[in-house]
């Protein structure tokens, strides 16, 4: 065990046990870098005390950016002067997390240069994020990251670094090219990535089949949801290859169905019409049922993690959007939606929290969508749209009374 | 009013952040809709009102900062951490 600088005998408990430990690796590299040294310590004293000493906020970027740097500062910054300073560097990482080894090694290299060593891969925004740096440091690392083709990430009230699932390049159920929307739509909006003019964050999610990998529905704003408009691709031989195996397609394939749309007796029969999509017949024999041919997404809108109010779901919006470059529709209804949240959103609200304090009769209209029955908070249910008719008959019925 | 030049939005909007320096704290959407307020709808446009924050950036005559949300501010000193 390497030597540190302060007795640790609190965090030298997370170090028993079989399972990997940051502490370990804190003590690693603790020899060579004295803010990680100081880091330790301070770590020692909040575990001590039962209270963080991290202040955050201040500084966000480098020249001309305003997102990509998290400030982060010690309040313990006279005893442990090596981390008065630890800031952390997102930087944006390439769609579906694909990296040579080269790649990771330079990005690994310059963190050693210039801040404290410690990355974490990856954060939950997707980014890479790069742990502990001075100021004085933010520039010569941004300058080395683009010298060698890296760029920051989102961070604060703008586009976060959109993110997605392996797509096309390792999946089979991908129903569009995730990594290559990806990378247009970080290209193309480049300025709301960088330059933060929103009321507050954004954050885009793209999935390429239902089982939402990367779980869009529940931590972006704007979920791109890979699905399909005509049937599932079925080859009875493989179905009955999966009971010959001893699978009870009955209880197990169309007994869990949620739309009760399927049934077995040798051959298995799908509604496609009731099919909510949910992936589970295909996730249950993947060599017999796939996806249909007419794929796209759905586009879903509103959800976000509990930070200043409770969390929510993502709905849907566009229950069917082909998704083809140059993504054209996709993007002009995107700065739509920033549009109208300029114009009505308060600091500090996510999209999904205006349209449920504007409504969703304020929201379509401007978005250029006319209400849809499919605009629905999951299958089954629908929780903004409201007929007049079913007023009139409430009315009516009450006036009866 | 006659149509600014994005300089003359520029430096309007460096003055309006000068002005709540330390008082308010302004975001980006605040200083365009300002902007247009000033100057009318036809004269300034939402565009030119991104290119002016564009231009106070890059000259480093206002930075971004984060308190709960991303402000456009004057540059500060650090004054938390030692030099």
């Amino acid at each position: 065990m390497a030597d540190t600088k302060y007795e640790t005998p609190m965090l030298d408990e997370l170090e028993s046990g079989p399972w990997p430990s940051f502490i370990k690796e804190l003590k690693k590299v603790a020899p060579r870098k004295p803010m990680v040294q100081d880091l330790l310590g301070q770590l020692e004293q909040s575990y001590e005390e039962g209270q963080g000493h991290w202040k955050h906020g201040g500084i966000v970027g480098v020249m001309g950016y305003g997102g990509g740097v998290i400030g982060r500062y010690s309040d313990l910054a006279d005893k442990f002067t090596n981390c008065a300073h630890f800031h952390t560097i997102r930087v944006n990482q390439p769609a579906g997390w694909f990296y040579t080894s080269k790649a990771l090694r330079t990005i690994c290299d310059i963190w050693e240069r210039h801040g404290s060593g410690l990355t974490n891969m990856h954060g939950s925004t997707g980014d890479i994020v790069l742990l502990g740096t001075t100021t004085s440091e933010l520039e010569p690392t941004f300058a080395e990251l683009t010298a060698n083709g890296f760029d920051l990430g989102g961070s604060g009230s703008d586009m976060r670094t959109p993110s997605c699932c392996v797509g096309k390049a390792r999946c089979e159920w991908a129903c569009y090219d995730t990594m290559a929307l990806t990378y247009d739509l970080t290209q193309s909006f480049q300025d709301a990535l960088h330059r933060p003019a929103f009321p507050y964050k954004f954050k885009i999610k793209s999935a390429g089949c239902p089982n939402d990998c990367v779980a869009s529905i529940a931590r972006a704003d704007l979920s791109i949801i890979g699905t399909w408009r005509d049937d599932i691709r079925v080859d009875q031989e493989g179905v009955k290859a999966y009971e010959k195996a001893g699978l009870n397609i009955e209880r197990d394939v169309c007994g869990r169905c949620p739309a009760r749309c399927m049934e077995y007796s040798g051959k298995l029969m799908i509604d496609n019409r009731a099919c909510v999509h949910c992936m589970h017949c295909i996730n249950a024999m993947p060599k017999a049922l796939r996806p249909g041919v007419d794929t796209g997404a759905t586009i879903l809108i509103g959800s976000k993690a509990p930070i200043v109010q409770g969390a929510l779901l993502s709905s849907v919006l566009v229950p069917f959007m082909k998704i083809e470059p140059p993504y054209q529709e996709l993007k002009d209804l995107i700065e739509k939606m920033w549009e109208w949240r300029d114009e009505n959103g308060k600091s500090r609200e996510r999209i999904g929290e205006l349209i449920q304090r504007m409504g969703m009769r304020n929201f379509l209209p401007a978005v250029g969508l006319e209400p849809n029955p499919d605009m629905v908070f999951h299958p089954r249910a629908n929780p903004y749209v409201f007929y007049d008719e079913y007023f009139v008959a409430e009315e009516e019925g009450e006036a009866q009374a | 009013m006659a149509k600014p030049t994005i300089d003359e939005i520029a430096n309007a909007m460096f003055d309006m952040v000068s002005q709540y320096d330390g008082k308010k704290n302004l975001k980006a959407g605040d200083l365009t809709k300002a902007m247009i307020a000033q100057y009318g709808e036809g004269n300034c446009t939402k565009d030119e009102c991104k290119q002016a924050i564009r231009i106070l950036m890059d000259s480093g005559r206002c930075v971004y900062s984060y308190f709960g949300g991303s402000f456009i501010s004057l540059p500060k000193t650090e004054g938390s951490a030692p030099q």
